[in-house]
């Protein structure tokens, strides 16, 4: 009977499984980590949508797009969270994504008008060093110090490709002349964000490039305050994190559901103290005080989608050419 | 005489081959099939392939020179723990390149302990950036490798003749001259090919020590055409340029050498009653004294720093241990499998099969069966499978490299009594050569494991939550500001790694 | 009858010739100078090295094609006539067949030729554990279970001192009395060719002479023979 009992159960409850939609939803790796978002963003949408939602973690936001491409229009996904505006004209033109009505008031230091990407999170990339030294304040200083930097290959990371276009935005053709000063400051370039701090807590340079966001890390989970995001007078370069959704998708409903569910007050909540980014919308108690402690950049920076995407590579040339002299 | 393979072997050997051939070929034919536009390889591709050229080069020589004296050293002197230092000094080739390179980092970087040294000597410091950085980081991993081939070609001269020379008095330069220039000439030309051939590849190293866009390999040009420009021509025509070079590097390697790569063991040793005495004897010490420590301080370094870390580890490394242990002895067997068919036929091409693989990009090949998966299933469920598969090419030079000879000594040896019973096929295979191979098997399921155990893979190209390796989770750490856990996870690793090796080496009856 | 018919062996420069026929339940020893090609007329026979020319049959039947473990061959090498990584059991029991599980009769047939060349209970050591004369009764343990018409030696008792020799070769001829088979024998020396043969087959100058009797042929040896020989020419 026991027997009986316990298979029937089974049996209901794969169908219940069965019935339940999936909405399967493509992200970079750190995103859907233990330590990420997303555990706490399933949950909360789950606990709304009456759906099961997977989470894809692959690499990287540059080989998120590329997974997205190679899938093309047979993918599974039905979102994908974790492009920023640097891919966002690449992502666009491949025509895989449908636009969105999901919106909301954004906290953002532009205007938002896109209507295929919703923007989710955002920060501005900075020199992260201990606090207590003294560090240059702007390239041209940093190019005419000593003082050393770990950042990483714009051909396989993102934050490489956002220092790439922070330095074109803030001195155009200038640019190349600025990374041959900065070229002897640099102690090496690695494939990603992870492997440079790294380098930077072992004590091999004096700065990384990293986050403005990235001391509350240090504040608010470690109780260390010994580290800090250094200001530049040309202004900080912004990471604007996106999401969208494919247009392949057979669950086109519970994707915008998501997408909307993304920009509300709950998984807003969940973001900075888990991706250690600025929410898109601010929530209404204000954020922790860690991020209190975290320098404001007197002024944004920032290439239209489509700018950035012209611009790459001439950027990437004048890299390659001043620093492989 | 030897038995020539009879025709179950030449069919074994031409289905694992085919095998290899299709693993190989299939992926690259997708990508080349699926390219848009894109453009051909330009300047700066070349540059890269200079450069790559450039370093695996200098990798080499200085792998097999460093080499040199400490493999001669341990072929003639006997000391108490010679046994420990010879399994010590072979870790790093099984070390998974992160986790290496933070423990060289311990000992070179800014902060490390030759630089704590040469400060507390009031000698300035040493950088550990640039070409001579990658360099080292490849003899580091390298160099064992290195040793250990060069002390099987000084344990392949047979004993008698060292009974020669001691009898005859002959000074070592004779020595050196008579016995060991013209086994150097067989044993070195393989060694260099070897390394030269795994550096090709070389991405991380290369990029993390290199100090800068310098030292763009071939492998970084590949991630740029895939992730950068999305142009997976380029990054296919690149990939095959990688190949490329190494079949020549092969060819060229089997023209010059023939190792008799007998499967006998490093440890049980004749003495050698002609290991000159005096300040030889002291220089012999200082070599391995230093190969031992610069083989061995990065591990102690990655030991200390990983204890702390333990404790901050999460509840998921233990399925992050189980599906790495899976995939590790997966690829040991189907390692060993595929090296078993390829040994079968005795003949040099599917012994150059097997080594095909040695520059494979595990991005070129991961992106490949992802397009042949893709239209299927999707790509993300099979992770570990697929993983798997390219572990297995990975390690395949290696295991194939012991066997194959291994394989031909025991028909060598017993061939010929074997036919005279009678013996074929199955029975042949486990009555004579199983147990004659023994000793090679375990080794090489043993490297196939631990290369395996510590490679991310392609599995973080698959993306796939529910299977984690101990690999990724590291990654995963690291990304996740855990660098203290992520220690923790390196140091686990590091010691699985080992264990596994260790095992399956000793299950092979083999001493050190 | 074993029957070599217009038999060339080849191997590199190297070239020999046979034509003669041995009757059933003979023995012949090879015997001729050093690089004569002795060893190479047995690994001919054997199945080792197939014929340029010519063929080798048995019983009127042509082994030619037959693979050496197919043919009605017992053979037994200079050196490596044990499988070193397995017992003694277990080595003679693969003459028996190479199948893995023994039944209770193979395991008594194994007993009984252990038994039979003084190797009781020495079933369960490896080689490396029996010395150079109890290494060579397991092995003739082996033949007897093979249990082949044709016996082949290739001067396996080389390496054993005078007194051991002789005692192997008179167990040799013991075995082939109790089973009848007929023996191919290399051999350096004619005392050994005495002891167990009663035919010599003259290999030199690139061929094999047709066996003719031994006491004949010591009595009035041909030239090649006598160059053999040296002084030996007289030694009884």
């Amino acid at each position: 009977m026991k027997h009986l009992a316990l298979a029937t159960g089974c049996l209901l409850a794969t169908q219940a499984v069965a019935e339940t939609p999936v909405l399967n939803v493509y992200t970079y790796e750190s995103f859907t980590s233990e330590w990420g978002p997303g555990p706490q963003i399933e949950a909360g949408f789950e606990a709304q949508c009456g759906c099961d939602v997977v989470f894809t973690g692959v690499g990287d936001g540059a080989a998120l797009l590329s997974r997205i491409r190679l899938e093309g229009a047979r993918s599974d996904a039905d979102v994908v969270v974790g492009l920023d505006t640097s891919l966002m004209a690449s992502a666009q033109a491949t025509g895989l994504f449908a636009p969105t009505s999901a919106s909301a008031d954004y906290d953002l230091p532009i205007d938002w008008t896109d209507e295929t990407f919703v923007p989710f999170d955002w920060g501005y990339f900075a020199f992260v060093a201990n606090v207590g030294e003294d560090h240059p304040a702007s390239f041209e200083a940093l190019a005419a110090s000593d003082t050393s930097i770990v950042i990483q290959d714009p051909r396989s990371s993102t934050p490489g490709l956002g220092l790439l276009l922070w330095v074109k935005a803030a001195y155009g053709d200038r640019a190349e002349e600025i990374w041959q000063g900065l070229a002897d400051n640099i102690v090496t370039v690695t494939p990603g964000w992870s492997e440079a701090y790294g380098l930077f807590l072992e004590g091999e340079a004096d700065m990384v490039l990293s986050y403005t966001t990235s001391p509350a890390y240090h504040i608010i989970a470690e109780g260390d305050d010994s580290k800090e995001a250094v200001a530049f007078d040309e202004g900080h370069y912004m990471q604007v994190e996106i999401a969208g959704r494919l247009a392949g998708s057979d669950q086109p409903e519970l994707a915008e559901a998501f997408l909307q569910y993304l920009l509300g007050a709950e998984a807003q909540g969940v973001l900075p103290e888990t991706n250690w980014m600025y929410p898109a919308v601010l929530p209404e108690g204000g954020l922790a005080e860690g991020f209190a402690q975290v320098v404001t950049p007197d002024k944004a920076l920032l290439m239209a989608p489509e700018e950035a995407l012209s611009q790459r590579d001439g950027a990437l040339a004048e890299w390659q050419n001043a620093l492989a002299r | 005489m030897a038995e020539r393979a009879g025709p179950i072997g030449r069919a074994a050997g031409c289905a694992g081959g085919l095998a290899v051939l299709a693993l190989l070929v299939l992926p690259l034919a997708v990508i080349f099939l699926q390219a848009g536009e894109g453009r051909l390889p330009g300047p700066a591709e070349y540059a890269a392939l200079r450069f790559t050229l450039w370093q695996a080069v200098l990798s080499a020589l200085l792998s097999v020179l460093a080499a040199l004296p400490v493999a001669r050293a341990l072929a003639r002197r006997r000391f108490p723990g010679r046994r420990l230092f010879v399994t010590l000094t072979g870790a790093p080739f099984l070390l998974p390149v992160a986790v290496a390179v933070l423990g060289l980092l311990a000992v070179f970087g800014a902060r490390g302990w030759v630089n704590d040294l040469l400060g507390a000597l009031g000698l300035g410091s040493i950088r550990i950036y640039g070409l001579h950085g990658v360099v080292l980081a490849h003899v580091f991993f390298n160099m064992p490798l290195a040793t250990r081939m060069l002390l099987q070609g000084w344990r392949a001269i047979p004993a008698e003749r060292f009974r020669l020379a001691a009898t005859l008095d002959l000074p070592p330069v004779q020595v050196f001259r008579l016995l060991e220039l013209p086994m150097l000439r067989q044993v070195v030309p393989g060694a260099l090919a070897a390394i030269f051939a795994i550096c090709l590849s070389s991405f991380s190293v290369a990029l993390i020590l290199g100090g800068g866009p310098r030292a763009t390999t071939l492998e970084l040009a590949i991630y740029q055409a895939f992730l950068f420009d999305f142009d997976l021509g380029r990054a296919a025509l690149l990939a095959l340029m990688q190949s490329g070079i190494v079949v020549l590097a092969a060819l060229v390697s089997l023209r010059l050498a023939r190792m008799d790569g007998s499967g006998t063991g490093l440890g049980r040793e004749m003495l050698r009653w002609d290991a000159p005495g005096g300040w030889r004897r002291g220089l012999d010490a200082a070599w391995l004294l230093l190969a031992g420590l610069f083989l061995t301080l990065p591990l102690l370094a990655l030991v200390l720093d990983g204890i702390g870390g333990l404790a901050d580890l999460p509840a998921r490394i233990w399925p992050a241990i189980g599906n790495s242990l899976g995939v590790s002895l997966g690829c040991a067997l189907s390692t060993v499998a595929l090296s078993l068919a390829l040994s079968a036929p005795m003949a040099r091409w599917s012994e150059g099969l097997g080594l095909l693989p040695l520059a494979l990009s595990p991005l070129v090949l991961g992106t490949g069966y992802f397009l042949i998966l893709n239209p299927v299933i999707a790509p993300g469920r099979l992770a570990l499978p697929v993983t798997l598969v390219v572990n297995t090419l990975m390690a395949l030079p290696f295991c194939l490299r012991l066997i194959a000879p291994a394989w031909a000594r025991a028909e060598a040896d017993h061939g010929r009594l074997a036919s005279s019973l009678g013996l074929t096929g199955f029975a042949r295979l486990r009555w004579l050569l199983l147990p004659r191979m023994r000793g090679a098997i375990g080794f090489g399921a043993g490297i196939a494991a631990a290369l395996s155990m510590g490679d991310l893979g392609v599995i973080a190209l698959f993306g796939s939550p529910e299977r984690e390796t101990l690999p990724l989770l590291m990654y995963r750490l690291l990304g996740a500001y855990r660098t203290d856990a992520a220690s923790g996870a390196a140091l686990v690793l590091l010691v699985l790694s080992f264990t596994v090796f260790w095992i399956f080496d000793r299950l092979g009856g083999r001493d050190a | 009858m074993l029957e070599l018919v217009n038999l060339t062996l080849e191997q590199g420069d190297f070239r020999l010739e046979a034509d003669f026929s041995l009757p059933e339940g003979t023995s012949a020893a090879l015997i001729g100078p050093s690089g004569a090609g002795k060893s190479t007329l047995l690994a001919g026979i054997a199945g080792f090295l197939p014929p340029r020319r010519g063929r080798v049959q048995w019983r009127g039947e042509d082994l030619t094609r037959l693979a050496p473990g197919k043919r009605p061959v017992a053979m037994l090498f200079q050196d490596g006539n044990l499988f070193p990584h397995l017992d003694v059991s277990r080595n003679v029991a693969l003459g028996i067949s190479p199948r893995g599980r023994l039944s209770a009769q193979d395991q008594a047939r194994v007993a009984q030729a252990l038994e039979r060349v003084g190797l009781a209970g020495y079933g369960a050591r490896t080689p490396a554990e029996l010395s150079g004369g109890q290494q060579s009764r397991a092995a003739l343990a082996r033949i007897l279970v093979q249990d082949r018409p044709l016996m082949l030696l290739d001067e396996p008792f080389a390496a054993l001192g005078p007194a051991l020799r002789a005692e192997m070769l008179r167990l040799v001829a013991e075995l082939r009395a109790e089973t009848g088979a007929t023996l191919l024998m290399v051999t350096h020396d004619p005392r050994d060719a005495e002891r167990i043969a009663e035919q010599i087959v003259l290999v030199a100058e690139g061929r094999a002479a047709p066996p003719a009797p031994m006491r004949a042929l010591l009595d009035d040896p041909p030239p090649a023979l006598r160059a053999y020989l040296g002084g030996e020419g007289d030694f009884d």
